[in-house]
């Protein structure tokens, strides 16, 4: 397990590292210099000169490269072009808006999509079966921003359950906060369920045709008890799988539908930044959120191998 | 003929129809505006209603078609274009150097969110149709490498390859004349499925202005305009939403009628 464990770091590196690469040189060859852009077309050339030495954009390229990931290993992400505020701590607000949303939505798809895939997976060929699957079609073909507004149509501006958009805060209390991210939730869990749903329905069915489910059968056990206790157990290995990859999808689903609802997330953040050239903190939140998947990932992996001896052997 | 395999056939059909009829005709033109006319229900003249700027919604959803087709298709094709030789080329030297690299690549392609550098290599590069294409297509390469090279290494096991190398042909000539023609089932149908995420994911560009730039219509966009008019008018929000929602369900369903028919054994699996 150790051996394993040490291979996984290692390649958990490099993959870090190939990623920090890319989106440091994906940024670099932008077209136009931040410092003029954000001065704008009638900065004299000397105060665009001091800014570009104040930004560091006088630097080689590997300086920079190196300070920023040295930065971030020490937890400091530099400062914003425009805000003039530590990016870690712009980070951090956004990140209590995110980091919910992503788990709120976990929780649903998670929530719809096992009693939806043990449901269809026990009815197999069966009318419930093919209504559960003819959904789950559907639910993959929808795009979650598009049912996001449909939500909105329906239970912001008709039924007025909900607001349409932003959030107050977590300082309005936990249920306003909670309130105020049901909707993008939702809409963010209802394809991630479809996947889900198929996932467990498809893995329940081959864990069916296992000899040791006819065995458990064989020794007197109904169909829906060798379901619960035998082949639950061992379908759920790569639903748990695809969850993990759920999260880290939903962390960065969340960008377009926190457009919708106007939530002061990383999304919105991502989106300022971009349209403002602040490339630090692109950069930054970026390679956050890379950093988030390959984490979830590897921890994922590390899991299994923990569960499944089997597993660590295929590196 | 599956069910599956029909509609899906038909719903694809009636969209690569509509988008291709929309390069010599459309009802009315999509770029001249007519705010008299603006948010108007669906009506003889109108059939599907107007935007707010009082364009045909027919017409822009037909032009539109064509957007998120080619872009799609162009994905899917970059993808295929590269990932495939690339997964052959692993499969022929199982284990070695290419093929760790290779493999290591795709994992760390994979890991990646895809929508996150999709919006950063269109937001760097500057939004637009092309850089839609690119974003959205170098996610596709590694989806078709790792699917080509697991049915390519299965394959190099068979007999009939053995008798091929016997025979004195060398691996890159085995790839090309043995390989590739059995794993291009799969490889349509794969295509099948990325297309229809291509759709998706052009349609969340453009929904962020990321994507095709006005004034040529795309999906994404008309439901972007729409969104801050969902209340007044409905329609204009509800209908592009449908669209794409019957163009990536008929594709899917294309995709699952493909595997079954060209593909027997899968059925027997999945019945």
């Amino acid at each position: 397990m150790l051996g394993y464990i040490v291979k996984r770091l290692i390649s958990l590196a490099i993959s870090l590292f190939v990623a920090s690469m890319v989106i440091f040189g994906v940024v670099e060859v932008a077209p136009g210099d931040p410092a003029s852009f954000m001065l704008g077309i009638n900065a004299q050339p000397d105060t665009v000169a001091a800014l570009r030495s104040e930004l560091g954009l006088d630097q080689s390229k590997l300086d920079r490269y190196l300070s920023w990931v040295s930065g971030m290993l020490t937890g400091d992400f530099g400062t914003s072009y425009t805000y003039r505020t530590p990016v870690a701590q712009m980070i951090a607000d956004r990140m209590w808006v995110s980091l919910p949303l992503a788990l709120y939505a976990l929780t649903l798809s998670t929530l719809i999509a096992f009693p939806a895939g043990i449901f269809a997976a026990a009815r197999r060929g069966g009318p419930g079966d093919l209504a559960v699957t003819g959904a789950t079609q559907l639910g993959v073909a929808v795009p979650n921003f598009w049912f996001a507004m449909m939500l909105v149509l329906i239970f912001a501006i008709q039924l007025r359950w909900f607001s349409a958009g932003g959030f107050p805060g977590w300082d309005g209390g936990f249920w306003a906060g909670m309130k105020a991210l049901t909707l993008p939730a939702i809409a963010l869990a209802l394809p991630q369920a479809a996947i889900l749903t198929r996932v467990m329905r498809s893995s329940l069915l081959d864990i069916l045709g296992e000899d040791f489910m006819r065995t458990a059968r064989a020794k007197g056990l109904s169909s829906r008890q060798a379901l619960w206790r035998h082949g639950l157990r061992n379908a759920l290995i790569p639903v748990l799988t695809i969850v993990g990859l759920q999260f880290a999808f939903l962390l960065a689903g969340a960008i377009i539908i926190e457009q919708v609802f106007f939530l002061p997330g990383l999304g919105r953040l991502i989106f300022q930044a971009i349209t403002q050239r602040d490339l630090i903190v692109v950069e930054s939140v970026v390679m956050l959120l890379v950093f988030a998947v390959i984490m979830v990932n590897f921890l994922v992996d590390l899991t299994y191998a923990a569960v499944d001896p089997r597993l660590r052997t295929r590196v | 003929m599956s069910r599956n395999l029909i509609l899906g056939g038909v719903l694809t059909g009636i969209f690569v129809v509509a988008a291709l009829l929309s390069f010599i005709w459309t009802p009315d033109s999509v770029e001249a505006m007519n705010i008299a006319n603006r948010l108007k229900p669906p009506s003889a003249d109108n059939l599907l209603g107007t935007d707010h700027f009082g364009r045909d919604i027919l017409s822009m959803l037909m032009v539109g078609a064509r957007t998120s087709i080619a872009v799609a298709l162009v994905a899917v094709g970059i993808g295929m274009g590269l990932g495939v030789p690339l997964g052959l080329a692993a499969a022929a030297r199982r284990g070695g150097m290419l093929d760790e690299v290779i493999m290591r690549m795709n994992d760390l392609i994979f890991a990646f969110p895809s929508l996150v550098i999709a919006i950063l290599i269109t937001a760097v590069f500057g939004p637009s149709a092309t850089n839609a294409i690119i974003a959205i297509g170098i996610f596709n390469i590694p989806v078709f490498a790792r699917i080509t090279r697991g049915a390519a290494l299965s394959l190099w096991k068979r007999e009939f390859i053995m008798a091929a190398r016997v025979a004195g042909k060398t691996r890159s000539r085995i790839s090309v004349e043995h390989i590739l023609p059995n794993v291009a089932n799969l490889l349509i149908v794969q295509g099948t499925i990325q297309f229809s995420l291509g759709i998706l994911a052009e349609a969340g560009l453009s929904y962020v202005g990321l994507g095709a730039q006005p004034p040529i219509p795309s999906w994404g966009r008309m439901l972007a305009d729409a969104q801050t008019m969902v209340s007044l008018a409905p329609l204009v929000a509800l209908i592009p939403g449908l669209t794409i929602v019957a163009m990536v369900l008929g594709l899917n369903l294309l995709g699952d009628g493909l595997r079954d028919a060209l593909d027997p054994r899968l059925k027997v699996v999945r019945a």
